[in-house]
């Protein structure tokens, strides 16, 4: 009973090296994910502080767009979701709530914005 | 396999949740999933709050003039280095090192500690100065949203206390290595909602 936990670990090894391994990423995967974002998280940064790129609305829009890459390098290097794993069912489940969470803050500006404009003339009487 | 060296009744349960493994562990991992992806639609309701009530300053401070970005970035850089780290202690976990992993996971807690001690000295900063959540709408969905997020990160590092007496108890064993995988995923989660709050709160805020 003494050898135990270390049989179980051998064991673990054997299942692992057949059966689970794209699932959990290599050392050179989580390397290359750092760096990328690393350097995607730099830009906006520097961009915004610096102010390298006189244009407001070039800015608003590189800068969204390396976040949106972001959050994929994060979601590929990191969280290892792919068409593999748990038979696709977690990129089932993320594009899924992907499409929920822009409706829900894509609506609610949409919404809310209009309400805000439709208020403004009573705002502006009576204050 | 040469599973004829082991005693069958002992492994019995061992065996059944390697096999499960080789598929998923059995579930578990795709069930947190789940749960992740419905604490993402909590932070997109927070989001869509912060993004309805961004410029409803009544009177009070604008983003410009509170969020000072060089502390945000040193919290981004925190967050992120924390991230490869958790991952150095997940590959440390696949090659049964038990020592890196712990310390690994050490690493990971003090960078979590670090971002969340940054993160209320900047709230405590903006209350000083008179820029508490009670003060416009606009603060309000800021505290609700970069407050949240924070309370997730303090139950990572309080989880990763715990991962580390289980570790100490019981070493490497099936339900740990579980249980780091679903952590692992809980904290690379909320450096993927960091990117929204420095992107769309900070940055965009700045720029306003």
């Amino acid at each position: 009973m003494s050898a135990a936990p270390k049989d179980q670990a051998v064991r673990d090894d054997a299942v692992h090296s057949h059966g689970d391994t794209h699932g959990h990423g290599s050392r050179r995967g989580y390397l290359t994910g750092f760096v990328l974002s690393a350097i995607l998280t730099a830009i906006p940064f520097w961009l915004v502080m610096s102010g390298a790129l006189a244009n407001r609305q070039a800015t608003v829009l590189v800068i969204v767009a390396l976040a949106i890459v972001q959050i994929l390098v994060h979601t590929v290097a990191f969280l290892h979701v792919n068409t593999k794993a748990e038979n696709g069912w977690t990129l089932m489940a993320m594009v899924f709530t992907a499409v929920l969470v822009a409706i829900t803050i894509c609506g609610s500006l949409w919404i809310m914005y209009h309400l805000n404009s439709n208020m403004m003339p009573m705002d502006a009487g009576t204050m | 396999m040469s599973s004829a060296t082991y005693d069958p009744d002992t492994f019995h349960l061992a065996e059944k949740e390697d096999h499960d493994h080789a598929h998923g562990m059995g579930g578990t991992l795709l069930g947190f999933w789940i749960y992740l992806m419905s604490d993402a639609l909590i932070f997109a309701t927070l989001f869509a709050v912060y993004g309805v009530l961004s410029t409803s300053y009544a009177g009070g401070p604008t983003p410009g003039e509170i969020f000072e970005l060089p502390l945000v970035a040193v919290n981004t850089a925190i967050l992120l280095v924390s991230s490869i780290t958790y991952g150095f202690a997940m590959l440390a976990m696949e090659e049964d090192r038990l020592n890196a992993t712990r310390l690994w996971l050490v690493v990971t807690a003090l960078c979590g500690i670090g971002f969340v001690s940054v993160e209320m000295y900047e709230f405590s900063t903006l209350v000083a100065e008179g820029a508490g959540p009670t003060r416009s709408g606009f603060l309000s969905g800021f505290f609700a949203l970069v407050g949240t997020h924070g309370l997730h990160v303090t139950i990572g590092i309080v989880w990763i206390g715990v991962m580390l007496v289980q570790l100490g108890q019981r070493g490497l064993h099936v339900e740990n290595r579980k249980r780091l995988q679903c952590l692992s995923m809980f904290w690379h989660f909320l450096d993927v909602v960091w990117i929204g709050v420095f992107t769309f709160v900070y940055l965009l805020g700045v720029l306003r």
